[in-house]
């Protein structure tokens, strides 16, 4: 056949020698590969009791947190659901009552504030939307795996941060 | 016989049958774990510790599983096929010596369930009965796969039970005897066939490999091709009774491979231990339990190796197999008793 380019390169397919057609050889190698494997450090992390470690700026699972007297800083403005790309964030704002100036900084607050762990894909554009620096993804915690669906909407109950551990890191 | 030697030789059968059972147990767990550990990682650790536990847990689900038999498969067939595998597996670990002879209170006890004169024909002949498990348990599924699988199992072990028998004459022709009692007697010592028959060793290990449907050449069962070869109809404990009968014969030919190669029971400086100890009853006790822990340390090594080939070779081509079995492994296998002959009568010629 015509070449159709100069450039082919006749390869030549080498005999093989005695030692490569017994094949023990090429055995006995490989298995000093595995052995040497056997021994080594392994790669696994035993999970629930060792935790792969994190970087500081790690995005975990979501907190809303509180102001310095312990009231809750998010003010139901929307802004975080607007950011987020996945619609995971859904909330029902509520206008504060008097006597409740203690529990909520605005006068409009979230009465329900839902973050659906199986839709966020932890991207942190609601920590950057927010202008109450209310809600911020921890560096230390993660929505761990459970049986329902259900069971992955975070409501309040679960995202807001409890009291007494109220500064901000 | 007395009644006492068969009470005796009664326990004896049920002590091995259940050692043989546990390590078949185990041999998964190591398995296991063998694997995870020449691939780096760590294996079952979670049923009880270091998850020893594990195949108790596996047996437990395997028999809570659903006895399913396909609508088109041959009933009675499709049952007996994995009881057949089991019940030849289970028999050929008989004539095993284990070890050697123990005294007590005057009696001679022989750690070995029957002494036949014909031992290594009976491993032979009970080992290659085992196809039929295979082969009526593929055939019953009515399933092409499982026929196909059936079939390789069928051809590869008549074609590698050529050249196993023919390594084997070549054993059989230094020790003159059929029987594994007097074949681990002659290797006194240090004094192990391994020494003498290096090129029959390792074509019995080869044979070994394929007669146990082992990687590299586990093409009955290679599940890339044939979903699981003769088992893809089979679940629950059916299949449990057929991965049971594969690592109860990779025990057996491990403790073949112990008994006619590398010296069974005996191990270096056997005589010297004998004489260290004064009294000759203590003294033959003390060696022969020795002995039993040698024999035992020589199997699981060959077990283990198993698993080692396992996790690293990649599985033959059929058509390679064939060529291994017939053209190289075959001739060579004669070349040696041909040597072996020779190397004999050069023996007699000059000594
Ligand atoms: S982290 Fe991203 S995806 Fe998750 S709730 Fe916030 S904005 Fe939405
Ligand atoms: S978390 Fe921040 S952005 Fe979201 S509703 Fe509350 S105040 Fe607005």
């Amino acid at each position: 056949m015509e070449p159709l380019s100069n450039r082919s390169k006749k390869v030549q397919k080498r005999e093989m020698t005695f030692a490569e057609r017994a094949y023990l050889p090429a055995i006995a190698q490989g298995l000093g590969i595995t052995l040497k494997h056997f021994f080594k450090k392994k790669a696994t992390i035993n999970y629930p009791e060792q935790t792969r470690e994190r970087s500081d700026i790690w995005r975990g699972l979501h907190v809303l947190k509180r102001d310095e007297n312990g009231a809750e800083r998010c003010t139901a403005c929307g802004l975080c659901a607007v950011a987020c790309p996945a619609e995971a964030i859904t909330m029902i704002a509520g206008e504060r009552k008097a006597g409740e100036e203690h529990l909520y900084r605005e006068e409009k607050y979230a009465v329900t504030y839902e973050v659906n762990m199986l839709r966020c894909i932890f991207c942190g554009l609601c920590e950057e939307a927010c202008p109450k620096a209310a809600i911020f993804l921890q560096d230390d915690k993660l929505a761990p795996a459970r049986y329902e669906r259900d069971e992955f909407i975070y409501g309040k109950d679960r995202l807001v941060e409890p009291l007494k551990t109220t500064e901000t890191k | 016989m007395e009644s006492v030697d068969l009470i005796y030789r009664g326990i004896f059968i049920l002590v091995i049958f259940g050692i043989t059972l546990l390590i078949a147990t185990y041999s998964t767990y190591f398995e296991r774990k063998i694997a995870a550990f020449i691939q780096d990682r760590v294996g079952p650790n979670r049923a009880g510790p270091f998850g020893l536990l594990q195949p108790l847990a596996d047996a437990g689900k395997l028999f809570f599983k659903e006895e399913f038999i396909p609508a088109k498969a041959n009933k009675a067939l499709f049952i007996i096929g994995p009881g057949i595998a089991m019940l030849v597996a289970g028999m050929s670990s008989a004539v095993i010596p284990f070890g050697d002879m123990l005294l007590v209170g005057g009696r001679e006890i022989w750690l070995q369930a029957i002494e036949v004169n014909i031992g290594v024909l009976y491993v032979f002949g009970i080992v290659s009965l085992g196809v039929y498990g295979l082969m009526i348990g593929g055939w019953a599924s009515n399933n092409k796969f499982s026929l196909l699988g059936a079939i390789r199992a069928a051809s590869q072990n008549i074609s590698y039970e050529l050249a196993m028998g023919l390594s084997l004459i070549a054993v059989i022709m230094m020790t003159g005897s059929l029987s594994l009692r007097e074949i681990a007697e002659q290797q006194q010592g240090f004094n192990w066939n391994i020494w003498y028959q290096p090129l029959g060793f390792i074509l019995f290990l080869v044979c070994a490999f394929a007669e146990t449907n082992r990687t590299p050449f586990d093409l009955p069962e290679s599940e890339a091709e044939l979903i699981g070869g003769y088992h893809t109809e089979y679940g629950s404990m059916k299949l449990g009774m057929y991965l049971f009968a594969e690592y109860i014969n990779i025990f057996v030919v491990s403790a073949v491979m112990s008994t006619l190669y590398f010296g069974a029971y005996n191990f270096p400086f056997m005589e010297n231990l004998r004489s260290a100890i004064s009294d000759p009853v203590l003294a033959n006790n003390v060696v022969t339990i020795v002995g039993v822990a040698v024999m035992f340390a020589k199997i699981f090594a060959f077990i283990f190796f198993f698993m080692w080939v396992r996790w690293t070779l990649p599985r033959f081509r059929y058509d390679q197999l064939m060529k291994l079995g017939w053209q190289i492994l075959i001739p060579l296998a004669i070349l040696n008793v041909v040597l072996t002959g020779g190397a004999i009568l050069l023996k007699d010629y000059l000594f």
